[in-house]
């Protein structure tokens, strides 16, 4: 059954200056969506998100969204100044900024926010100062406060960059668990076997859309080299498919031809 | 013994003494309240550039013979919601624009009461304040400004945390964000404008800096932050202006003496606690 449409890019193209970042694409996300948006850097992966979430605006096309659509935003973490005198409790209750009118977070939203903490394993964390946390829980926190809007549509930009194997993992079961609750989410990604790799969908971005599709239809080196310019070549591992960069594997072939 | 007692009261016999430590200390909170968001947001050089521009409409308005509050003040709000739209949008490099901006203001200024003013006298008091010129009007400027910018921030304190923090989600989560900056700039355009006459223009960025970052020392909470920075802004006015009339020194100049003196021990006495916390102000 297809799910409704959440949001629907027709023909969009954005810029910044004079300079496009994204040309003439046709996507929609639709009620029960997982898709991750892969490519290289500068290839408009975070325009895109920036483009459904209404942060820019389009030069040519349009962004159709469904109304009173509520989208939670989980940012990269070193955008913001982890030095900046909050707490996580403080943090997560921010997304009813325009509906909580007392400046104390209330008993009801409090109550809220610990059981969103104890869902993501940040228990006991309410009161700790947001710059005593490892990256993963930092991580965390930023899901914490776009799930605290209680998000129909999760946008995630880079969800596992620059954390460990094990926050790696963490993150993927947390949004897989969200996803299996009803929440659907669109997340950019460089891992392409860490994460991409998992979802159900994935589209290769290069400035336009190279392929749309499950893993096993897009991760091919035909569409890898199209989307990032460079050779690469895809195992299939316990019916998965497994990405090798083809300029490592030249190089370590002519390795032990000198070894 | 209680002669010199008496004499500690000596400053308080002056209609005009009394007037100066009144605006000075409501001006020294208020500027400790706004100083908060202005260092979070790392937007010092903003306030410096602002008491410039404002000073631009001072003298525009001396010179054009307009009530002070209503030219320096339209010129300053106008200062600011430009300077706040430039820096937020970074188009063609918001340091060098905010520069050109306020200093042609300032140069602007120090033209026209050169050629039409009484220049040295004029000059002079807006650049360092003085406490001479202070009215009742004054001290009713303040206190309004004041309460104004205390009941904003305490009705829109959530949504100015949340821009402070992180202003791009908090546009996506429904936080008019290019609103409460606007509002912000007006705000610190408005308090400038009227603590410029006993501050003065060169010094009444010191005071929206200095409270908030020993403020920051002593707290990591934001809330204790916007009323530890005001009584900080205050007692430091309070303070600077009462020693300035035995010391014979430039009221506005030992008010920041006083709170830089503040910010010295506090940094001493909060050791590397402090020095951690007010490292992530790295723009000041």
């Amino acid at each position: 059954m297809i799910g409704e449409v959440l949001v629907e890019c027709a023909h969009m193209s954005c810029a910044y200056n004079s300079t496009l970042a994204i040309k003439k694409i046709d996507f929609t996300i639709r009620k029960g969506d997982f898709v991750g948006i892969v490519g290289p850097s500068g290839s408009g992966k975070t325009t895109l998100l920036k483009a459904i979430l209404g942060s820019i605006s389009p030069i040519e096309g349009h962004v159709t969204k469904k109304p009173q659509l509520r989208m939670g935003y989980v940012p990269q973490v070193e955008t913001v100044d982890w030095n900046f005198p909050v707490t996580v409790l403080e943090v997560v209750a921010m997304t009813r900024s325009s509906t909580g009118r007392l400046p104390r977070v209330t008993k009801d939203e409090r109550a809220d926010a610990l059981l969103v903490l104890e869902r993501l394993g940040l228990g006991g964390l309410e009161n700790r100062h947001i710059r005593e946390l490892s990256g993963g829980q930092q991580q965390r926190v930023f899901v914490a406060r776009a799930l605290f809007h209680r998000p129909e549509l999760l946008v995630l930009d880079e969800p596992t960059s620059g954390v460990d194997v094990r926050t790696r993992h963490e993150v993927l079961h947390l949004l897989a668990d969200l996803h299996d609750e009803g929440v659907s989410i669109i997340l950019s990604t460089h891992d392409l076997n860490g994460l991409a790799a998992h979802l159900p969908r994935l589209v290769c971005l290069n400035s336009e859309i190279i392929a749309d599709g499950s893993p096993v239809d897009v991760l091919t080196p035909e569409v890898l080299e199209q989307t990032f310019g460079a050779p690469m070549e895809v195992l299939i591992h316990g019916g998965m498919p497994v990405v090798v960069d083809g300029v490592g594997a030249d190089i370590a072939e002519r390795m032990s031809r000198l070894g | 013994m209680s002669f010199v007692f008496a004499g500690l009261f000596t400053p308080f016999h002056y209609q005009f003494f009394n007037n100066g430590i009144i605006v000075a200390t409501i001006a020294g909170a208020l500027c400790g309240l706004l100083g908060v968001f202005v260092v979070l947001r790392g937007m010092s050089y903003i306030g410096h550039g602002l008491s410039h521009a404002v000073f631009g409409g001072a003298a525009a308005s001396a010179v054009m013979n307009i009530n002070y509050f209503v030219g320096a003040g339209v010129w300053g709000v106008a200062s600011g919601v430009i300077i706040g739209r430039i820096a937020r949008r970074r188009l063609i490099g918001a340091d060098a624009a905010i520069g050109v901006v306020t200093t042609a203001s300032f140069a602007l200024g120090l033209a026209l009461l050169n050629r039409y003013g009484q220049a040295k006298k004029s000059i002079e008091a807006v650049l360092f304040g003085s406490v001479l010129g202070v009215k009742t009007i004054d001290i009713v400027a303040v206190s309004a400004v004041a309460i104004l910018s205390i009941i904003i921030v305490v009705a829109l304190y959530r949504a100015f945390l949340f821009a402070t923090f992180d202003p791009e989600v908090a546009q996506v989560s429904g936080v008019r964000v290019a609103w409460i900056e606007a509002l912000l700039m007006g705000l610190l355009s408005l308090t400038i404008l009227v603590t410029m006459r006993v501050i003065g223009t060169l010094l009444i960025s010191a005071l929206l800096v200095i409270p908030a970052s020993v403020a920051r020392m002593l707290t990591n909470s934001f809330a204790r932050m916007l009323w530890i920075s005001p009584i900080i802004g205050a007692v430091s006015a309070f303070t600077g202006m009462y020693l300035s009339y035995f010391l014979d020194t430039s009221a506005s100049a030992t008010v920041i003496l006083m709170g830089t003196l503040m910010f010295i021990v506090v940094y001493a006495v909060t050791g590397l606690r402090g020095r951690t916390r007010i490292s992530g102000l790295h723009h000041i």
